[in-house]
């Protein structure tokens, strides 16, 4: 069997980031939970593209680099996000890279959503900031998310985050197994034929 | 292979000095400009076509006129001629008339607009840019090799019996290409017709271009026009020289810094290395230039943007110099010693009258409502080598 491609994208800016300890127990929860399937991760940190993120939004097209991560990210069988919440809702490092990714890159692909704050105050910005930006994107957005505020990685209740991301790396491994990925079409490769066109009828 | 110049029509500040020209110097540039690519030796000439500011060539075959009337030898061609949101049939008039009062010596490019406000303007819209530049040239292809035109589509108003004036010159369509930076379409539509597929290749990566071109070639070859490699094939470029490397990124750093396209994003340094830009000596660009070849195959067309984000015109002037001096021989040598024998060079009025068997002359008299007598009835046959008074240009 093919290997399983899990993308995370985490857009803490911090060194070491709460958003990606969040992203990567999240990961390790799913990744333990697709076992024995053999998973490759590719974690895309965002804070790590963030000049050529601006770039891109002006010039229209990603620098090497950056192409690497949007191509991992197009790629892959299932992503993961984790974001800061800011002012209410994801961060705007984040909505740049969502921004430049290609058309339907996330179309029909699994995606948990998770997101940090300060205070549990902020943990319905996953389900009115960030789920309707998944939806958005036709992605299939997994129902169990997980927010996790500075007092959950404290807290003496320790095993309720643990459990939580637990849960949330159960439920999605779930979601994707027996979800065969819908090939993406190319362009190039499969083009409209030109009477096609003519016609009026596009694909 | 031919090498030129194709121009934005852009009124932009100098950020050197915080003047901004008037519409009309940016103008009187533009006819400089167009001389002098013909004095320094290039090929071609080709100017854009907008509708808003800060851009002037919103005329764009009275431009190209003027400049055919004051030159002799150099190509006219666009950058692009607005497929979607210009009546195709304002296009065969206009282009038309520029084909005949230039000798044959003029050429036109295909593009779709990307400035979603002029569309309304003009009675379209952005999102059907596609389907526009689809019909439109559906029916600009007719009007040029059909006398009398029916005709129904969803974008423009019908036309019964309609006949566009004046007929090609020698009876032979102005050659066309079509622009596209990573529309599949629009190269499908290029391979489809034989026409000439242009990757105005100057603000993306290598890896767009060579897309677009491996399919326009690929549909080429599927349409039966010829092998993948003879396809006819133009790219852009975009150069800032001086003899020595470092004084031309001095110069041009102020220019790349505040440029209307990627100015204050990418520095001067990723845009190099991540698009085709090249700033330095003129031996880097002959270097650079030949690169293209290597992803594009053998081309027919070069062309490069010189005259933009606020250059004054004698620098331009000055680039001209040296683009025609020390980098367009060598390449035209190199490029030529590369191309295998197979690959055509791009056509021109003189080599598509020579493959249809010879000119004729395609007038198209009005009948006499009355009488039904038409004054090609009561004529002697003119023979058909002669009816092109005007030399073809090579």
């Amino acid at each position: 069997m093919n290997p399983f491609h899990l993308a995370v994208i985490t857009a803490g800016v911090t060194q070491p980031s709460s958003t990606r300890l969040l992203a990567d127990r999240l990961t390790a929860a799913t990744v333990a939970a697709l076992a024995p399937r053999e998973v490759v991760v590719e974690v895309v940190d965002v804070r790590d593209v963030a000049h050529d993120l601006t770039n891109n939004v002006l010039t229209g097209f990603a620098s090497p680099e950056l192409q690497v991560r949007l191509d991992a990210i197009t790629e892959a069988d299932a992503v993961i996000v984790a974001t800061p919440i800011y002012a209410a809702s994801y961060s705007g490092l984040f909505k740049m890279l969502v921004d430049v990714l290609p058309q339907d890159a996330l179309r029909d692909t699994p995606v948990l959503l998770g997101a940090t704050g300060g205070t549990a105050r902020h943990s319905l910005a996953i389900d009115h900031a960030l789920r309707p930006l998944f939806a958005h994107l036709g992605a299939l957005v997994a129902p169990v998310a997980v927010f996790a505020a500075s007092e959950d990685w404290g807290s003496t209740d320790a095993g309720r985050l643990g459990e939580r991301i637990e849960r949330a790396g159960r439920t999605f491994a779930a979601l994707v197994t027996g979800q065969p990925r819908v090939e993406r079409i190319d362009p190039f490769a499969d083009v409209t034929p030109f009477e096609s066109l003519l016609s009026g009828a596009s694909r | 292979m031919q090498f030129g110049i194709f121009t934005v029509g852009d009124v932009t500040t100098d950020p050197t000095t915080g003047r901004t020209p008037t519409e009309h110097e940016r103008i009187t540039a533009t006819i400089a400009i167009a001389k002098k690519a013909e004095e320094v030796g290039l090929d071609v000439f080709a100017t854009g076509q907008h509708h808003n500011p800060p851009f002037v060539p919103s005329a764009p075959t009275t431009t190209l006129a003027f400049i055919a009337a004051q030159t002799e030898r150099i190509l006219l061609s666009t950058s692009t001629t607005l497929i979607t949101t210009t009546d195709p049939v304002r296009i065969a008039e206009d282009y038309a008339t520029l084909q005949h009062l230039s000798n044959g010596r003029m050429d036109l490019m295909m593009g779709r607009g990307n400035t979603g406000p002029v569309y309304p303007w003009f009675g379209k819209d952005i999102r059907d840019g596609i389907p526009l530049a689809i019909e439109n040239y559906a029916l600009l292809h007719r009007l040029w090799r059909e006398e009398v035109v029916n005709w129904q589509g969803k974008y423009r108003t019908p036309l019964q019996g309609f006949t566009s004036t004046p007929r090609p010159l020698d009876g032979i369509p102005p050659f066309v290409w079509h622009g596209s930076i990573r529309s599949p379409e629009i190269a499908e539509q290029a391979a489809y017709y034989g026409d000439g597929f242009f990757s105005n290749h100057i603000f993306w990566p290598a890896s767009h271009t060579k897309q677009m071109v491996e399919l326009y070639r690929r549909r080429f070859e599927h349409y039966g026009h010829g092998s993948a490699d003879q396809a006819i094939v133009g790219l852009g470029g975009q150069v800032f020289m001086r003899r020595n490397s470092q004084d031309a990124v001095r110069e041009f750093r102020p220019y790349f810094d505040n440029a209307p396209v990627y100015g204050h994003g990418p520095s001067l340094e990723e845009f190099t290395r991540q698009t085709p830009l090249t700033v330095g000596s003129p031996q880097e660009v002959i270097e650079r230039t030949l690169s293209f070849r290597d992803y594009a195959g053998d081309y027919q067309r070069q062309l490069w943007l010189m005259d933009h984000a606020g250059l004054p015109l004698k620098t331009v002037l000055e680039q001209l110099d040296i683009l025609g001096e020390e980098v367009v021989p060598v390449l035209r040598k190199e490029f030529a010693a590369l191309r295998p024998a197979h690959v055509p060079d791009a056509p021109t009025h003189a080599s598509l009258v020579a493959a249809a068997g010879g000119g004729h002359d395609s007038t198209v008299h009005a009948v006499d409502d009355v009488t039904g007598a038409s004054p090609e009835a009561t004529q002697p046959t003119t023979p058909d080598s002669t009816t092109s008074t005007l030399e073809v240009s090579k």
